[in-house]
């Protein structure tokens, strides 16, 4: 499956349009793939934040037209589900689990703890777009709380210390790729 | 010289606290010290608080230790595994915390590799399938039916029952849909399923479809549970691969398909409606019932809709037969009830046990009190809408009709301690807030009950008002429980009113403890 990694940092047009060619292709793939009766719609959906790392509003419209579906039955699919971004992500999504079991643990201490050693609020990122920090209820690790991921892998028995232990590992590869990479955009199709 | 086999567990809750360094770590160090070692990689034990538990096969048994992380390794290498390092717990078999329980759904969870059709069957996986297939569709319905099971999703409702609606059903097109999308608070008994012994779910559902008449299935399971997808894709590819699935299960010219659909982060999407639109690809907005989804659900035919449990608790029936499974559990609720125990709890983890153990054994016996080591306040049992049960009550029994005697639900089985520094009233908020949060928007009484139940909360907490607002707070609490249309807006005062009634102190009132209960 063709995949494309795209940069929080792509600012110029130029790697704007490069980006949405490369979503184009992914959209074309998923929908050769998997048709056009509406129960595809979420796959399709995934298929695309899987690739693309989010759904570009400006591509909501071919969505539709491949669903024959209106604008705004795909925009409040869209918007129901908290899963679905609609702009890109920060290179690095950190989400902390605020259920119950994770309370009793003290998850509110250590989502303070994350704003702090961040310096960016729940639903925020940091300045530089590298880090972003969401809320999310249960990941069933209860038994092992408190939980969170990053960039979906997931994390357990988190005290402050190994979270400041694992934002210095994201940050150690993040050392190493941008040594080994010069470039901002990477596209594989 | 013989093969060293060692077991690694590969559930996300052992992955989460580092077992994948752990195996790395061991191969690593056999190859350094020239042993001749297999790692391989079971599903968990369900003994969480030793994860991540390292399993050494010996002729006596798998010898266990744990928690081990990756920097242990070199010194169990040095103290060759034996069971004078500080990290040995034994043979795992003879844990008291497993060996006293009852396990039937999860027998084979922690034992077999979760990604091996061989290991599967092996260990007596799709004997009930093979059984089925030898069986009239009324009959299979008939055994789950004597077997007593209910659907272990939340609602209790007799599985049998539910099958039976939709085999009479006309028509010859019908759906087997699992419920995975487990959203609750405290439990993880679906995730262990699924991760950790995917063919028995697979095995569970190619057994509805045969005794219903559904040639198709799907599994809907949450987005926030990559590895549960990963490991339920490698066993339906394996089991089609295998014959187990197809246009011929087995050779019986029977037809099942199986396919897994990804939530996106919805909760109210495990109600079984808002299910079924969110798989048509629209919004998971509940459906009014009737109709019920057994006469018209997914794409309007009829649909058997259960939970992982529900479902993966029927090869085990089939197999063993319905009297089997029936002679465990008390009153009505027959079986086992695969408990999960989480939050401020010690020895947190899967607990199956036959119904009637009380509260108190889980907290105690197998809990070991409380993580903090401080004295436990109260508990949440049955997920976010599930009511908190002060010490009082944790002598009841794990029986539906028991809780539901004390104005409480089991639901999923999931428990969720709380020490003495638990705030009621904030819980009580969250409860509100989740509900606001989660809404799916089509009534009233939940869409607005819950932002203003909110507020209201809030002004108990600051003390605007307080007694006059604690009022307010029943009354809305009230409306929600008899307007709201499905049990998301109806269930939410129960965390609430239980916090409110037994915890009176944490909402600036008199305890009034004794008589409210
Ligand atoms: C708000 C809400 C959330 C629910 N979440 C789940 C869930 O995550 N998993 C589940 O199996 N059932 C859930 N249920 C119950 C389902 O609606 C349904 O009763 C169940 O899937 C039926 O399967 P069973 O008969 O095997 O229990 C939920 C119900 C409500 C009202
Ligand atoms: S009670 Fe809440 S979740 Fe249920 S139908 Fe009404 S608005 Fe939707
Ligand atoms: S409550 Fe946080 S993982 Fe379940």
């Amino acid at each position: 499956m063709p995949t494309a990694t795209v940069s929080p940092a792509a600012v110029s047009p130029v790697v704007a349009a490069a980006a949405l060619a490369a979503i184009d292709g992914i959209l074309a793939d998923l929908f050769a793939r998997l048709g056009d009766r509406q129960d595809q719609l979420l796959p399709v959906l995934h298929g695309l934040q899987e690739g693309a790392g989010y759904i570009p509003p400006e591509r909501v419209p071919e969505i539709a037209r491949h669903f024959n579906l209106s604008l705004a039955e795909v925009h409040g699919v869209i918007t129901f589900y908290h899963y679905f971004r609609s702009e890109p992500p920060p290179r690095c999504v950190i989400q902390v689990c605020r259920a119950e079991a994770c309370q009793s643990m003290g998850a509110d201490q250590l989502l303070e703890h994350a704003q702090a050693a961040l310096g960016c609020g729940l639903h925020g990122h940091t300045a530089d777009g590298a880090f972003g920090l969401e809320p999310v209820y249960c990941l069933g690790q209860c038994a092992s709380a408190p939980a969170l991921t990053i960039n979906e892998a997931v994390f357990a028995r988190v005290s402050p210390a190994r979270f400041d232990a694992l934002i210095a590992g994201v940050l150690a590869d993040d050392a190493r790729t941008s040594a080994m990479q010069a470039s901002s955009v990477e596209v594989t199709v | 010289m013989t093969t060293m086999q060692i077991y690694v567990p590969c559930d996300s809750a052992a992955l989460a606290v580092g077992a994948d360094e752990v195996a790395a770590a061991i191969a690593a160090e056999a190859l350094q010290r020239g042993l001749d070692i297999r790692v391989l990689r079971n599903g968990t034990r369900g003994l969480l608080w030793l994860e991540t538990l390292v399993e050494v096969e010996t002729p006596a048994g798998r010898f266990g230790f744990g928690p081990v992380e990756a920097a242990d390794v070199p010194a169990l290498f040095d103290a060759a595994w034996s069971p004078g390092h500080p990290l040995a717990l034994g043979l795992v078999a003879e844990i008291p915390y497993l060996a006293r329980q009852q396990r039937l759904t999860f027998a084979r969870v922690g034992i077999t590799e979760p990604r091996s059709l061989a290991d599967y069957i092996a260990h007596d996986g799709y004997r009930g399938l093979r059984k089925a297939l030898d069986m009239a569709p009324a009959a299979i319905v008939a055994e789950v039916t004597a077997s007593g099971l209910r659907g272990r999703g939340g609602a209790a409702f007799p599985t049998g029952i539910k099958w039976n609606t939709v085999l009479k059903a006309p028509g010859s097109e019908k759906y087997i849909v699992c419920n995975a999308d487990e959203g609750d608070s405290g439990t993880f008994a679906d995730r262990i399923i699924m991760e950790s012994d995917p063919f028995v779910l697979v095995e569970g559902m190619t057994i509805a479809g045969i005794a219903v008449g559904a040639a198709r299935g799907y599994i809907y399971v949450r987005s926030e549970y990559p590895h549960a997808i990963a490991r339920l894709e490698t066993a339906i590819a394996l089991a089609r691969h295998h014959g187990y699935l197809g246009t011929n299960v087995l050779g019986s010219g029977r037809a099942f398909e199986l396919e897994v659909r990804k939530g996106a982060g919805a909760y109210i999407c495990g109600e079984e409606t808002a299910l079924l639109e969110s798989v048509e690809g629209k919004r998971g907005i509940v459906r009014a019932k009737p109709p019920l989804p057994a006469l018209a659900g997914l794409f309007g035919k009829p649909t058997v809709i259960n939970n992982v449990l529900s479902l993966a608790t029927v090869p085990i029936i089939l197999d063993k037969g319905a009297a089997y499974y029936q002679d465990y559990g008390m009153g009505r609720s027959r079986g086992t009830l695969p408990v999960q125990l989480a939050g401020n709890i010690r020895h947190g983890g899967l607990i199956e046990l036959a119904f009637g153990v009380t509260l108190r054994e889980i907290l105690y016996d197998y809990g070991g009190g409380s993580a903090s080591g401080r004295p436990i306040k109260a508990v949440q049992v049955g997920g976010p809408l599930g009511a908190y049960l002060p010490e009082s009550q944790w002598d009841t029994p794990l029986d539906y009709e028991a809780f539901a005697g004390l104005w409480a639900v089991l639901g999923h089985g999931g428990i969720v301690v709380h020490d003495d520094r638990a705030d009621m009233a904030k819980l009580a908020r969250y409860a509100m807030e989740f509900c606001a949060i989660e809404s799916c928007g089509k009534c009233t009484p939940c869409r607005i009950g819950s932002t203003r139940g909110v507020e209201v909360i809030d002004k108990i907490r600051e003390g605007t008002q307080r007694t006059q607002h604690v009022v307010l707070l029943r009354d809305l609490c009230d409306t929600m429980l008899n307007g709201s249309l499905c049990a998301m807006g109806g269930m939410t005062p129960y965390p609430v009113l239980s916090a409110l009634n037994h915890f009176p102190e944490d909402f600036g009132q008199a305890d009034t403890s004794q008589h409210a209960a």
